[in-house]
């Protein structure tokens, strides 16, 4: 079947078959392998994405879903002209990244908070974030990257 | 050694950003599952599903007729040896035909086929004829021996301390406590599950990408199974999705796996594991059943230990022999006792064979010896940390083994900073008021105090070594290669900080590479907390010879003393001129044709060691940690919060404090895990807790609201700059603490870890009858 969607800001039209996975579209049809699996059934989060403005997990989603939506992936994050967005920066400065194979969901799942709200509690934070599993930092700083990059948003929004 | 630069300019020990970020941070970076490659074919394993049993035909028929598959391979088809294991190679590449399957993730088949989703629907195509044979399960069904797996007795591996005279010890002892635990598996869940591409290269050999902690151990395995020198068998590590010792050598597996299709093909072949098949196949943190019997004065000097252990090894050795040492030298804790007795015993059983696991061997015993010191302070009346104070190690001290310590022994200075930290006194007195107003929830406080022997130590030492290559380029941008790999414990960042403190360039014109296997000789694994030690020592050495050729460069083109000549953040000076740039300099080294590249090589000093008696120098040096735990215990339901945690390192000296903290936050939680939640269960063999719905790591929501750390450097003659080794100890601390908490909060000792709700529910249960 064909889809046609708005991925990173670019119009997407193409053939699918019915069964196939999101997160396989965006990996190995369209090249978009910054969004990872980690355990294909939803729980840990590495493949999460933004559709219309939701966070969710491309593994358990069919591309077929994706049509007439809007996606965002890890790598529209990243302006044409390098600059990263506020997220992406305080998970560095934070130190909130070991070995980043779940950071690009969980910053998927942090911007999709801050979209909405850009001055999350640590409840709030928790809850965004706690269907992103991450085995190495043990999310202190995840947390502090999160508040950081909150508090940057609301800056540039003054 | 002493480095030139002034203290306040130093690059080690300043606070830098991770210098692997930006691509982890942007999708861009390349895991093993995001590397492509033309004509590649994608695998999928036939496992054997049965615990026990004789393979007696594969019938592959069906799942070859299906369209996409481009071939189904199995024993026949490997070119090598059909054998696998770093060191007992007692396990098969391949099951054969009329051979035994000893465990329910044995791998019969390898599948090849256009896509992921036929590759695995042509692995369950493929039908096994397995007579099944009764198995053993567990620890004491194996040492029974009325089913041996491997032909000799299950209980085929032996180490022993013997130290002092126990029974002299416990003759004077006030309070003898006896008491058995168990520490049951723990899964790695790395979030990235295994995977390699191996492909046929131009050098007419066999390159493999992987997710991989010790690439010579692949490139070993892939030239037996291939019979290919290993000059023909070259490995890249790809961007690693956390390893924890899960792939130490699990990855030679895989890879051999895939290169029995890459050879047979004669394509590139991608092997990435679903995380079933992760977790029924691959190695976990061994369940350890041990029993304890220690003697005390009345004062709390503890005057006698003993100790058996048996460790469960699954149906293969892997690399359970060497992890037993470990077990074997931290069995007695941290602490300085005359009369040791030590006995571990590794068993085969029908089950997943565990490995490697951040602490190897030592957090199952440490859980045990901590509950045993935190119980004897207890009937005795003593302060928990005064308790471990008397106790101690010290300059002067000698261990369990007997091994003298003679510098770099922080443990004293962890106690007294976890001590000031965690507000001790005030602490129990707030949990103590707590508990009076409260019946359904109570809270506990508990205390760990841990040793870490680093590196591979004196079973080990003939593969402590380490190699790097340092190259500085034209313009000035030096290429750092090491024998180590980055696993996301921070390594390239450490090498890149001392590569930059040492040749004095600017830290972001450092790169440090992937791992490959072409670059630099075997420098032993990825593990045991060494790669700062080991790795940082090699990259250091090779810095200093070109720093040295810079510094008479410089001298010479300034007319200027060679003492005097400083390097420094990109630029070189010489007394009060105006100096040079680093890119400069280096220009001027090319054009008088200097050699600007440099190998570096450490080895560990020789420790001497005795293995009949368990006496001597187990390990070069070792790092310490104390730490306090509070938690909340729902009296009703069992349940276990974590509430605050205090922790102290004695790491020697933290090169790179950011990452340090890193590996302590990060190393709480899966130790917090370990101690809690993450409950492996089985049935016949067969792993039931297959996924990350029904195995239960932390997550952002479990950890503590008040968490707390201290570093001390205590520094190491021997390490870089002083540097010992965090990444295991940052978890090995955590679950005593925790167990010993719940125990104060419930008033009765727990003995099993994962002390899960309905464990605990239990434990609660058994002291109301």
């Amino acid at each position: 079947m064909r889809i046609n969607f708005r991925l990173n800001g670019e119009t997407i039209t193409t053939e699918i078959e019915d069964s196939m996975r999101a997160l396989d579209l965006l990996r190995e049809d369209l090249g978009l392998t910054g969004t990872k699996e980690g355990c294909g059934e939803g729980e840990c989060g590495a493949c999460t994405i933004i559709v219309d403005g939701n966070a969710v997990n491309s593994c358990l989603m069919l591309a077929a879903e994706l049509d007439g939506t809007s996606v965002e992936t890890i790598e529209g994050l990243t302006g044409s002209d390098g600059k990263m967005h506020p997220v992406q920066r305080s998970f560095i400065d934070k130190g909130a990244v070991q070995c980043g194979f779940c950071i690009p969901g969980m910053i998927m799942s942090a911007k999709s908070l801050l979209d909405k709200n850009d001055s999350p509690s640590k409840e709030e934070i928790e809850a965004a974030l706690e269907g992103n599993l991450c085995r190495c930092t043990g999310y202190v700083r995840i947390i502090e990257a999160v508040e950081d990059a909150a508090s940057i948003i609301r800056e540039d929004r003054k | 050694m002493k480095t030139s630069a002034p203290e306040r300019e130093r690059v080690v020990g300043s606070k830098v950003t991770r210098v692997d970020a930006v691509e982890k941070v942007t999708g861009l970076a390349k895991y093993a599952p995001d590397i492509y490659f033309d004509r590649m074919v994608h695998c999928a394993l036939v496992i054997a599903r049965k615990p026990h049993g004789i393979l007696h035909k594969i019938d592959a028929s069906r799942a070859q007729k299906l369209p996409g598959v481009f071939g189904i391979f199995t024993y026949k088809d490997v070119p090598g040896k059909n054998r696998l294991g770093e060191v007992v190679d007692d396990m098969p590449c391949l099951v054969a035909e009329g051979e035994t399957v000893k465990h329910y993730g044995d791998v019969v088949a390898v599948v090849a086929a256009s896509t992921q989703k036929t590759a695995e629907e042509a692995a369950r195509k493929v039908r096994l004829t397995i007579e099944e044979l009764p198995a053993v399960l567990d620890i004491e069904e194996a040492r029974r021996d009325e089913i041996r797996i491997h032909g000799s007795s299950n209980v085929s591996v032996h180490k022993k301390i013997r130290k002092g005279d126990v029974s002299k010890g416990f003759s004077r002892a006030d309070l003898i406590i006896e008491d058995n635990f168990m520490a049951s598996y723990q899964e790695h869940a790395y979030i990235e599950p295994q995977g390699v591409v191996v492909l046929p290269d131009t050098d007419y050999g066999m390159t493999v990408y992987g997710s991989i902690q010790c690439p010579y151990y692949v490139q070993s395995s892939l030239s037996k199974v291939l019979g290919f020198p290993m000059s023909k068998v070259r490995i890249i590590q790809a961007e690693t999705g956390g390893a924890f010792g899960g792939k130490e050598d699990v990855p030679s597996f895989v890879a051999s796996y895939a290169a029995v299709a890459a050879y047979n093909l004669k394509r590139p072949a991608r092997l990435i594991y679903p995380r079933e098949i992760d977790i029924h196949t691959t190695s976990k943190r061994h369940p350890v059943k041990s029993r304890y019997k220690m003697g005390f004065s009345k004062d709390g000097e503890i005057l006698a230990i003993e100790v058996d252990a048996y460790m469960d090894m699954g149906a293969y050795a892997t690399l359970s022999p060497v992890v037993m040492f470990r077990t074997l030298v931290h069995a007695a804790g941290a602490y300085s006792v005359d009369n040791v007795s030590v006995d571990t015993y590794g068993v085969y059983t029908n089950k997943v064979p565990p490995g490697a696991f951040r602490g190897f061997g030592s957090p199952q015993v440490l859980f045990a010896v901590e509950s045993m010191v935190d119980e004897a302070s207890r009937r005795l009346g003593i302060d928990p940390v005064d308790m471990r104070m008397k106790n101690a190690l010290r300059e002067g001290s000698r261990t369990s083994t007997d091994q003298l310590l003679t510098e770099s022994v922080g443990a004293v200075e962890t106690l007294d900073k976890v001590n000031e930290l965690s507000n001790w006194k005030e602490l129990n007195e707030r949990v103590e008021a707590f508990n009076r107003g409260s019946l359904f929830q109570k809270r506990g406080v508990g205390l760990s105090h841990i040793i870490y022997g680093v590196s591979l130590g004196a079973q080990g030492q003939h593969i402590d070594k380490s190699g790097a290559h340092v190259q500085i380029n034209r313009d000035g941008s030096v290429d750092v290669r090491i024998g180590g790999t980055e696993m996301g414990q921070g390594a390239k960042t450490v090498m890149a900080i001392i590569a930059a403190e040492e040749l004095g360039q600017k830290l972001s014109q450092i790169v440090v590479h992937q791992t490959d296997t072409a670059f630099v000789p075997d420098s032993g694994p990825t593990v045991a907390s060494r790669t700062t030690m080991f790795s940082g020592n090699a990259v250091r050495i090779a810095c200093k010879s070109l720093r040295e050729r810079l510094v008479k460069l410089y001298a010479e083109l300034n007319s200027c003393s060679e003492d005097e000549v400083e390097l420094h953040d990109g630029m070189i000076s010489c007394g009060q001129d105006k100096g040079m740039p680093f890119d400069e300099l280096i220009e001027e080294a090319f054009k008088k044709n200097v050699k600007m590249f440099e190998a570096g090589w450490y080895q560990s000093p020789v420790l001497e060691w005795d293995p009949e008696s368990g006496i001597g120098q187990a390990y070069i040096t070792y790092s310490f940690a104390s730490q306090v735990v509070v938690v909340e215990v729902d009296m009703i339901t069992g349940n276990t919060k974590v509430l605050e945690a205090y922790t102290v390192h004695d790491v020697g000296k933290a090169i790179n404090p950011e990452g340090v903290i890193g590996q302590i936050q990060g190393g709480f939680v899966q130790g917090m895990g370990y101690a809690l939640s993450e409950d492996l269960k089985m049935l016949n063999g067969r792993i039931l807790t297959d996924n990350f719905n029904t195995y239960i790591i932390p997550t952002i929501r479990d950890i503590p609201r008040v968490f707390k750390y201290g570093i001390v450097e205590d520094e190491f003659s021997e390490g870089p700059y002083g540097a010992k080794g965090i990444g295991e100890p940052s978890l090995m601390a955590t679950p005593p603490a925790i167990a010993n908490a719940i125990s104060r909060a419930i008033g009765r000792r727990i003995r099993h870890i994962p002390a899960t709700p309905e464990y605990v529910l239990n434990v609660i249960k058994e002291d109301a009858e």
